[in-house]
């Protein structure tokens, strides 16, 4: 026995239920997820906000990476509300339980005025270049069109930041800017791997941004070939995403806190010594600051730098790599980071342990007036003090 | 005894050891014997009039404890005292 187009079509409205525009729109609100099953093409023209796309013709294959839960309500639309039917068919085949097809599909959608949205489209050569991050989930075609739109800002192109920044380079980063007023010396060259022997001399912005543009035609390098101080730190940090910190005086630290703390900028912070390294992430209000940490730096002769006290060459490369994995965690908007946590690593013992850190509700730069009294007598607020005072510079 | 564990930037004036092992009951007493033990780590973890350093960050078992008993906290048997000084180096 032969079945036409019109008996399928037939049997799949009589398996499937269909939604209007209207209760898609309100099921995705309540938590439902929205497929696009139409072609890539299509997909990329423009889709509704906040929806995942996979090919009609890929939907076995992928559908179980993006939703493992068979019980998960879900709803399909393609772009007149034809290919979502019979996509729908073939979850409810697979046991997804509640699946609906969004009759009149995008067409209809888009005519109501409804949020829609056109994703960053990545050319061919881009598409190759990032496959890797394309293939994970959590990256893919959107979060790899979210990196190259990013910014991100490195305080010194030294130990720490050389390692940082070829991989956010790699990673493709759109834009990474890089705050130092140095030249490249003979003794940098045993950790900070994005200079060369032949660029003894060169100032560090010019060197890093050859090695870049030498590793990934994406990415943009702005150099700030400056000092990092009160005067021009606003500016500085202005429109960057996130900042990696490698700074080696405490004073550059303190001053860069506050004006991230007050610009709302996260910083991944990593400082190293010999075999020692330690990482977190300052994000501004969310978790403490380091001034929560460390109110006042300590006097300079009981905190010697890595001139003074040496370092193994890895370690800035080990507490770097882990300082851009977190500054790509910021950008991405992915997993637990290490805000509120230190990570200690110990390359002699070959081991990492990690601290809790805590917010300071009477920090200066970052407190938000609510002020703790001793234990037993509870908590009062301060209503006049505001959510972000300048900090005192120690 | 409790073990408190010496950051590198401050091994040199503790004998270049990774640990030392202190007797006390309290994070106070515990620093006390260390200081004992070595006199010149004392500018850099106490006050003049005998209060923790503002740069300098005590932890029992990953525990900060300003946010505990401050020096009163207690400690003992497998506690790890972990002293943590302001780093500077970054390059």
């Amino acid at each position: 026995m032969t079945k036409s187009y019109r008996d399928l079509l037939r049997e799949a409205r009589a398996e499937i239920r269909e939604v209007s525009t209207a209760e898609a729109e309100l099921a995705a609100e309540r938590g439902a997820s929205l497929l696009d099953v139409r072609e890539e093409a299509e997909w990329e023209q423009g889709h509704v906000t906040g929806a995942r796309h996979i090919s009609k013709s890929y939907i076995e294959q992928e559908i179980e990476a993006l939703a493992p839960d068979h019980a998960a309500p879900i709803v399909l639309y393609c772009a007149g509300g034809i290919r979502s039917l019979f996509a729908s068919q073939t979850l409810a085949g697979m046991g997804y339980t509640d699946v609906a097809s969004m009759s009149g599909g995008f067409q209809a959608w888009k005519s109501e005025g409804r949020a829609w949205s056109q994703p960053t489209v990545l050319s061919a050569d881009q598409k190759q270049r990032y496959s890797r991050h394309l293939l994970i989930p959590e990256v893919g075609a959107e979060g790899q069109a979210r990196l190259l739109d990013s910014k991100a800002l490195f305080i010194g192109a030294g130990g720490l930041g050389s390692p940082a920044m070829l991989y956010l380079a790699a990673a493709g980063v759109g834009t990474i800017g890089v705050v130092d007023f140095d030249v490249v010396d003979a003794s940098n060259l045993q950790r900070q791997v994005i200079h060369r022997t032949d660029r003894i001399g060169v100032k560090k912005t010019v060197s890093a941004t050859q090695t870049i543009a030498e590793l990934n035609p994406d990415v943009r390098v702005v150099a700030h070939e400056e000092m990092l101080g009160e005067d021009n730190v606003e500016r500085l940090i202005d429109g960057y995403d996130v900042i990696f910190d490698g700074t080696d005086t405490f004073e550059t630290r303190y001053t860069l806190n506050d004006a991230a703390v007050r610009a709302g900028i996260p910083v991944v912070h990593a400082s190293v010594f010999r075999f020692e390294g330690q990482l977190t992430v300052f994000k501004p209000h969310e978790g403490p600051c380091y001034r929560c940490l460390y109110p006042t730096p300590p006097p300079p002769e009981l905190a010697p730098g890595c001139s003074v006290a040496g370092v193994l060459g890895v370690v800035p490369g080990v507490m770097g790599l882990l300082q851009a994995t977190e500054g790509l965690k910021v950008l991405l908007d992915i997993g637990d980071s290490l805000s509120g946590r230190l990570l200690i690593y110990d390359a002699l013992d070959g081991a990492f342990s990690e601290l809790q850190l805590q917010r300071d509700p009477r920090c200066p730069a970052c407190g938000d007036g609510e002020v703790t009294t001793p234990a037993g007598e509870g908590v009062f607020t301060l209503p006049t003090t505001p959510a972000t005072t300048t900090g005192v510079n120690a | 005894m409790t073990a408190v564990r010496i950051p590198p930037v401050l091994r040199a004036q503790a004998g270049n050891q990774k640990k030392v092992e202190v007797a006390g009951a309290t994070v106070g007493e515990a620093l006390d014997s260390l200081l004992d033990q070595y006199p010149g780590l004392r500018e850099q973890i106490l006050t003049e009039d005998g209060s923790l350093n503002r740069f300098v960050n005590v932890y029992v078992n990953g525990r900060d404890v300003r946010y505990e008993q401050e020096l009163a906290t207690p400690v003992g048997g497998q506690d790890e005292v972990i002293l943590l000084p302001a780093m500077a180096g970054g390059r």
